[in-house]
């Protein structure tokens, strides 16, 4: 991504074949504002979530029985105002943050080679195991898998690690299936046919040929998960399966907020207003991001 | 066709097992079970209730026990409504998340496609961008969030709807008051997704010669998109109804735990809760077969849609 912006002309016609994609996808992508707004703003959650709560005077997981449910003020010490156990609601947004953007990640990493892995497999070989490996994606895609989530969380306990695991081991489907469809396209070309001749092993092709020229796709899906597993996330927290006391996530804070709402909207507003903001923001930045990135679907455009 | 029918069918019915298998396993090899309680029962007393459940039999019986009795519409006993089967619970829960999940994907289909289509024709104007922020937010904004903030707004503040429960009314006589919030927030997301993928289908078709011809030839614009365009572009949102069905149904557990609606969403979550073995499997067989009867159904009709898709 550091290509040379808004370089002249002539550097620009010099064949820089490798390097070329990704120069066009960023001039393509700085065009859209709302794709780069989306950015901005997502860097700039980021930083506030991560170094917010150690700036705050406030411990996210302290209760103050003198000030339970404190109306959100600019002067009054606490800017969005406390919950009902009189934890300040800033900090414990920015905490609940931190932790929902973990699951994020770490989930769609996950997700993500799980994916390329079984994706770029099925691909590659071709004929009869990649019909079986895509025919196994096809039955899974058929499953209620929010359902058989929801069971893992009941039935193992709440722990953190199984959340990232099993959102993430649900969600690889959508990546298998448009990763093998660019495999399928990559595998005709010259160069993997000149290190097959040369005698590279397959497992070796697809990691050191096939992978690395998969980015491009990789990283569209990427930010396009991002928002649906933080979505999950949030969704089993809400229902009570989540992460636990004290820890918090917005999910839990959206659950707990609406529950008070009649008295206390901003308990409910301040955390619903993050996770919106943030789903938005990947989910326009992913876009974009698939404009800039993804030749076939140029439509509307 | 007669033979993609047949193959479909005959598909369908690993996934189902899979799905049965994966949910039994599961559950049994989990820690805990339907008997802990609070107050500990005599060895005896649990020993006879394990006898009765026929937990007490190896595992690969039990579960050709399940499938056998299955096979006969039996989905057993509830652990948790001792005097009630999970046959039982299904019949009456059901009904509820049916009227909740059809209404919403009737709106999600009508309403996506009208409003995907109506952006199409627009494409790049001011309308088409409207609409399509719209839909980034039906995305964007949960129906866990949403609902909430709804119920706040017409339920608390300004008391025209119900902020939950069934009613006593049939539909008709105001009954539907209590229907309106849970199936717009439900459908909502629904709706955004199939106007997103209708409105790129739509404008791929739009620019295909087949339209320009028909163009050339005088005929309206209303003429062109019900006669000719809108087929081909529903390819696409077709094929998305399978996931859609389990997006809502996935919705409808957080959308009936909000507003109390007693549907099946509901029993899943009390029954996983309590650890009712027989009751979540259940459920989640009974809307597994449901899912992927919906999918065979959408393969079907996938295959009248696009006839390059039969071979």
């Amino acid at each position: 991504m550091t290509a040379p912006v808004g370089a002249p002309l002539s550097a620009i016609a010099v064949p820089e074949a490798p390097r070329s994609l990704w120069t066009d996808a960023w001039s393509t992508l700085r065009q859209n504002r709302a794709a780069m707004a989306a950015a901005v703003i997502l860097g700039a959650l980021v930083l506030l979530v991560l170094v917010g709560p150690s700036l705050s005077d406030h411990r996210y997981d302290k209760p103050n029985w003198d000030e339970i449910a404190v109306p959100p003020s600019l002067t009054g010490g606490h800017l969005f105002g406390t919950d009902s156990l009189g934890r300040d609601l800033f900090t414990r947004t920015l905490m609940g943050g931190r932790l929902s953007l973990l699951v994020g990640v770490v989930s769609t990493l996950v997700s993500m080679l799980i994916g390329i892995a079984w994706g770029a497999t099925a691909g590659f070989l071709g004929g009869r195991a990649d019909r079986i490996m895509m025919r196994i994606v096809d039955i899974l895609y058929a499953l209620p898998f929010m359902f058989l989530v929801i069971l893992l969380m009941v039935l193992f306990g709440r722990n953190i690690l199984l959340i990232f695991v099993a959102i993430g081991a649900c969600n690889w489907l959508d990546m298998a299936r448009i990763v093998r469809g660019q495999t399928l396209g990559l595998k005709q070309r010259e160069f993997i046919e000149a290190a097959r001749v040369s005698g590279v092993k397959p497992g070796r092709i697809i990691l050191r040929h096939i992978v690395p020229n998969l980015l491009g796709v990789v990283v569209i899906y990427v930010t396009l998960t991002i928002p649906q597993v933080i979505l999950v996330e949030s969704f089993l927290s809400f229902l009570g399966l989540g992460v636990q006391e004290p820890q918090t996530s917005w999910g839990v804070m959206v659950s707990d907020g609406a529950m008070d709402m009649e008295n206390a909207p901003w308990m409910l507003v301040f955390p619903a207003a993050f996770l919106a903001v943030t789903l938005f923001c990947f989910n326009y930045l992913g876009d974009g991001l698939r404009d800039a990135l993804d030749p076939r679907d140029r439509s509307g455009r | 066709m007669l033979r993609l029918f047949f193959r479909r069918l005959l598909e369908s019915i690993p996934t189902l097992l899979i799905l049965i298998a994966v949910t039994f396993f599961m559950m049994r090899m989990a820690p805990g079970g339907p008997f802990d309680s609070e107050k500990r029962l005599a060895p005896e007393v649990e020993a006879n209730l394990r006898a009765a459940y026929h937990l007490d039999e190896p595992l690969w019986q039990q579960f050709g026990r399940y499938l056998w009795n299955l096979a006969q519409g039996d989905f057993g006993p509830s652990f948790q409504y001792r005097d009630r089967t999970v046959t039982e619970l299904i019949a009456s829960g059901f009904p509820v998340s049916l009227q909740l999940g059809g209404l919403a994907m009737l709106i999600a289909v009508v309403a996506g496609v009208a409003l995907g289509s109506l952006a199409a024709l627009r494409q790049n104007k001011a309308t088409d961008y409207t609409t399509m922020a719209a839909a980034m937010t039906g995305i964007s904004v949960p129906n866990f969030v949403l609902a909430p903030l709804l119920v706040l707004v017409f339920a608390v503040y300004l008391g025209w709807l119900p902020a939950g429960g069934l009613g006593e009314a049939s539909l008709l006589e105001g009954g539907w008051k209590n229907l309106v919030l849970p199936v717009f927030t439900l459908a909502l997301t629904q709706v955004a997704y199939i106007a997103r993928l209708t409105r790129g289908s739509m404008i791929e078709v739009l620019r295909s010669n087949y339209i320009r011809t028909a163009r050339a030839q005088g005929l309206s614009t209303l003429t062109i998109l019900f006669r000719h365009a809108l087929k081909p572009a529903l390819i696409p949102v077709v094929s998305y109804l399978g996931p859609a069905t389990a997006g809502l149904i996935t919705g409808s557990v957080v959308i009936e735990q909000i507003f109390g609606l007693p549907g099946l969403g509901r029993y899943f979550v009390t029954g996983a809760l309590n650890r009712d073995y027989t009751l979540v499997l259940g459920i989640v067989v009974f809307y597994g077969a449901l899912i992927i009867l919906f999918n065979f159904l959408v393969d079907l009709i996938y295959g009248w849609l696009d006839p390059r898709s039969r071979e």
